[in-house]
């Protein structure tokens, strides 16, 4: 059947069943437009602020700032936490979601509990255990400085914070994928002679790489953009341990606005990334990825 | 089916090390100062200000959540109009956008001096450095959590159940309030809790916009950090335990509401 | 209550959802509305309920004309594909809540709510499950209850969507008979749509064929069923063998026969498609009108033989059925030889604009316009 012609015309309805079920028009007109207004305001507005203040002091002064010594250091060790948290959570959350989704055992509600637990701690409290731990006062502080290991105020320990703030990602995305998928095709391979190492590889990952991407993707966001959590254990020590949020905060408290800003930009410039490609694959992908929206 | 020893014990040993033995350390920590020690740090009129900020203020952003964020899932869903793809896109934004940038910029933007801070100044309305203002970040940061519960919710939901009211001759209004709400209400609770949850522990958005006035502006989470600062692992250890005991108590909450929603079928 | 339909039209974008559609119900009939998906059967359902606003033409509830009313306002009793049981109610909250739904001052006092929604879940013999909750119910249980509910709102006509589609086959042949039976009870005017050709002829008082937003034939299920008023009703209600055959002075003649059947006066010269139900053929000895054909598969179901036989003159294949206990007849096997000779059957020209219709009867008994030819 064909679409409904007047459903090309702006301010309609999508449920085209009927009158019965719709809303009169001004009411239409005033949900779609506080939405607009809404999401306008606290959305779009912080977004655009953030590429004006950048280049309020002009195209040279964003890109003087961005050149700045400490700027690179701080987006180098960004990229270096990422790159070593992300590939960590990726590994323990097709782990997690394999044991889950293929196996019944004892616990199992209580297992996918405590992997979606770092959600609901503060991520200051993430950073403050690891100083509880680690720290000079620490219990294994003064083990790890006898044997030379600088674990807080140090690139460790921000890897450590980030992980722990990003630990559910990735197994929150695979988990309910692959229950829904079931194992009747692994098994299938089974039979067919393959081993468990190639069912994995040559079944079970084709099956659910995109929700895997997905996961990767929204973990690598936070892993680049974790504040709070790294913020307790870096020490701030410039141009070494600042990651690009904590540069943004220390240019930002030294009223070195467009500095500030132009290293913002860059972030949003991932969120836009990440978002742009978020809503790529639930474009390109959304059936296979339904099983996990709506969490 | 190969792969349950190894997979099992690696995400247990990973687990265990990396999240449940560190927190168990603070709650042990804090354990350490008796209950006298921990309610002493507690009861200080600074703490429970901070306290009460970061979760009052989650709170209060969370039902504002409840409200809008339904209303954009509903629009999202139910209508068609100019620009939803790009808004739809742009309602995870408070998910990817770091949180010092969201700080920032919203700070930008409500500060007396900033675009919208400035009108409402005159107006004599102040929201940055002040702790509406904590509740405006909290608000940006929970959104995403209320929208996207609700969205597949109301997409599933059977336009036949609001046709039905309407043959039995229940008014729009009625349909709304007495078929909809109820069929999308455990998924609206989940959405709220999980954005409360997400705001009573929130700190970079925040910090920025709230001007940290202690026992006016200062949310919990910054409080461990000053208390931190100065060295007083003691006080920190106690905040953080306060508020870890209160979060936990929140997800058990949540998971029994999303097993109710299970049994209910919604 | 009699409904009046004058020339209802609704177009979905480019597709002509019903195009003019007239029909008259009358009070107190069981009407099918009976098609294949995208006929437009659901559509007229949903207009006359009130849930599909029409782009022309008029609906009426009697005097009342509907077609301004709201749904609310129409006050139908409508029961859904798939029940649209509100499942956070109970089975008596479900029943009540047209009654509840009610404007103050019409609405009846709680304790007779109650009590007329007990009376209601006794009619669809489900007593004692007013506190289950819909999905602690069976299929046919939750479409009960649907009709329940329906009839709680004692509505000015009762409407089902696929009432059966969703239920198992042996479910659906007892909620057919008690619907039946409820009907001859309470009197309500009944439309339901079906795609199922034999939900309709044993169900229906009358039945309305529908194909591509019109009707292709209104009539009691005997009439649709024997007099086919078009190939596309033949076709939806049985699946006919379609043998081409040729007009000539003499009467009809079928692709290699010798002989022809008697014309109807006034056919003129030329091909033509006959129509035949499997059922409609006889196996006889040596008719010159027969064709003659090869049996390629013989199948027994039950009391029925069913053959595939090869004609000789064009290798098409006829499907045919003769009954089996017979005392006279042969046991069939693959490769005999056998002539057949269409008993029923239904003349049809391709040749449009033409009115498609031709009927003959080859002993010329009756051969009124409009009926089917009925042969021997």
């Amino acid at each position: 059947m064909d679409e409904p012609a007047d459903m090309q015309t702006p301010f309609v309805p999508l449920v085209q069943t009927n009158a019965a079920i719709g809303e009169p028009r001004a009411v239409r007109l005033l949900l779609i437009g506080t939405t607009v207004l809404f999401l306008g305001v606290f959305l779009l507005l912080p977004l655009a602020a953030v590429f004006a203040q950048a280049l309020s002091g002009g195209v040279r002064a964003y890109f003087a700032a961005l050149a700045d010594p400490d700027a690179w250091s701080s987006i180098k060790l960004t990229l270096l936490t990422a790159a070593m948290a992300v590939p960590l959570n990726t590994a323990f959350g097709v782990a997690a979601a394999w044991a889950i989704a293929k196996f019944r055992f004892r616990g199992k509600e209580l297992l996918i509990t405590l992997i979606d637990l770092p959600f609901s701690v503060s991520p200051v409290i993430a950073g403050l255990v690891y100083i509880l731990i680690f720290g000079a006062r620490g219990w294994l502080g003064p083990w790890a400085s006898a044997h030379g290991l600088r674990i807080i105020f140090a690139a460790p320990g921000i890897v450590l914070a980030t992980v722990f703030v990003t630990f559910p990602f990735v197994a929150r995305q695979l988990i309910p994928l692959m229950q829904a998928q079931g194992t009747d095709e692994e098994y299938a391979a089974l039979t067919l002679g393959a081993r468990g190492w190639s069912t994995f590889w040559h079944v079970t990952l084709p099956n659910i790489r995109w929700g895997l991407l997905y996961g990767v993707l929204l973990c690598n966001a936070r892993a680049m953009g974790e504040f709070g959590a790294v913020s307790v254990v870096s020490g701030h020590i410039r141009g070494q341990t600042n990651t690009m949020p904590l540069q943004v905060e220390i240019l930002y408290n030294d009223y070195q606005f467009v500095a500030a800003f132009a290293v913002a930009s860059l972030l949003a410039l991932l969120a836009f990334v990440t978002l742009g490609l978020k809503s790529l694959l639930e474009w390109r992908h959304g059936n296979e990825l339904a099983a996990v929206r709506g969490h | 089916m190969p792969g349950f020893s190894l997979t099992l014990g690696f995400s247990l040993t990973y687990l265990s090390l990396l999240v449940l033995i560190p927190l168990a350390g603070l709650l042990l920590r804090s354990a350490g100062l008796g209950l006298t020690g921990f309610w002493h740090v507690l009861s200080a009129p600074r703490v429970l200000a901070a306290l009460r900020l970061s979760f009052g203020g989650a709170l209060a952003a969370a039902a504002i959540n409840a409200v809008f964020g339904s209303l954009v899932a509903w629009s999202f869903v139910r209508y068609r109009f100019p620009g939803k793809q790009l808004l739809q896109a742009m309602v995870d934004l408070p998910f990817a956008l770091p949180t010092a940038v969201a700080g920032i910029a919203l700070t930008a933007i409500y500060a007396p001096n900033g675009w919208l801070g400035a009108p409402l100044a005159k107006l004599g309305i102040q929201l940055a450095y002040h702790p509406a203002g904590v509740v405006l970040a909290m608000t940006f940061i929970g959104l995403p959590f209320v929208v996207r519960t609700l969205e597949p919710v109301l997409e599933e939901a059977e336009k036949q159940l609001e046709e039905a009211a309407a043959t039995l001759g229940a008014t729009r209004w009625r349909t709304v309030t007495r078929i909809i709400l109820p069929a999308i209400l455990p998924a609206l609770l989940t959405g709220v809790a999980l954005a409360f949850a997400r705001g009573v522990g929130e700190y970079g958005s925040v910090i920025f916009i709230a001007g940290n006035i202690p026992n006016v502006s200062e949310i919990a989470p910054l409080l461990i950090m000053i208390r931190l600062e100065e060295f007083d692992y003691a006080g920190a250890t106690a905040v953080a335990s306060a508020m870890l005991i209160i979060s936990f108590t929140l997800l058990l909450a949540i998971n029994l509401l999303q097993a109710w929603r299970r049994r209910r079928g919604t | 209550m009699q409904i009046t339909i004058r020339g209802v039209t609704k177009q979905f974008g480019n597709f002509a959802a019903l195009r003019g559609i007239d029909l008259n119900i009358a009070s107190g009939e069981l009407l099918a509305l009976l098609g294949p998906s995208g006929s437009g059967k659901t559509t007229l359902l949903r207009a006359i309920a009130g849930l599909e606003p029409i782009d022309g033409g008029s609906i009426r509830f009697g005097d009342t004309d509907a077609t301004r009313l709201s749904v609310q306002e129409r006050r139908v009793g409508f029961v859904f594909q798939h029940y649209a049981l509100f499942r956070h109610m109970t089975v008596l909250d479900n029943i009540s809540f047209g009654l509840r739904m009610r404007p103050r001052a019409q609405r009846p006092a709680a304790a007779e709510i109650r009590r007329r929604s007990l009376e209601l879940l006794n009619l669809v013999q489900l007593n004692g499950l007013e506190g289950r909750y819909p999905n602690q119910l069976s299929g046919g249980q939750r479409q009960r209850v649907a009709l329940a509910r329906a009839l709680a709102i004692e509505p000015r006509v009762l409407l089902l969507d696929e009432p059966f589609g969703a239920l198992d086959a042996k479910v659906r042949k007892d909620l057919r008979r008690w619907l039946r039976q409820l009907h001859r009870d309470t009197g309500y005017t009944t439309v339901f749509v079906t795609h199922d050709q034999e939900e309709a002829l044993e169900l229906a008082d009358r039945i309305v064929v529908m194909n591509r937003g019109s009707i292709e034939q209104v009539g009691s299920t005997d009439q649709v069923y024997d007099a086919p008023r078009s190939p596309f009703v033949f076709d939806f209600l049985g699946s006919p063998n379609v043998l081409p055959g040729e007009v000539r002075d003499d009467g009809v003649y079928l692709l290699g026969a010798a002989a022809p059947f008697e014309a109807p006066n006034g056919l003129a010269p030329g091909p033509v498609d006959v129509y035949a139900r499997p059922s409609d053929f006889r196996v006889v000895e040596d008719d010159p009108a027969a064709i003659a054909g090869r049996v390629l598969e013989a199948q027994r179901t039950g009391t029925l033989v069913r053959l595939t036989v090869l004609l000789a003159a064009n290798g098409q294949s006829v499907e045919i059925e003769i009954p089996h206990p017979d005392p006279e007849m042969r046991v069939w096997l693959p490769s005999d030889r056998i002539r057949l000779r269409p008993a029923h059957f239904s003349l049809y020209r391709e040749s449009r604009p033409a009115p498609a219709r031709i009927v003959e009867d080859r002993s010329a008994a009756h051969s009124a316009p409009g009926s089917r030819v009925r042969g021997q």
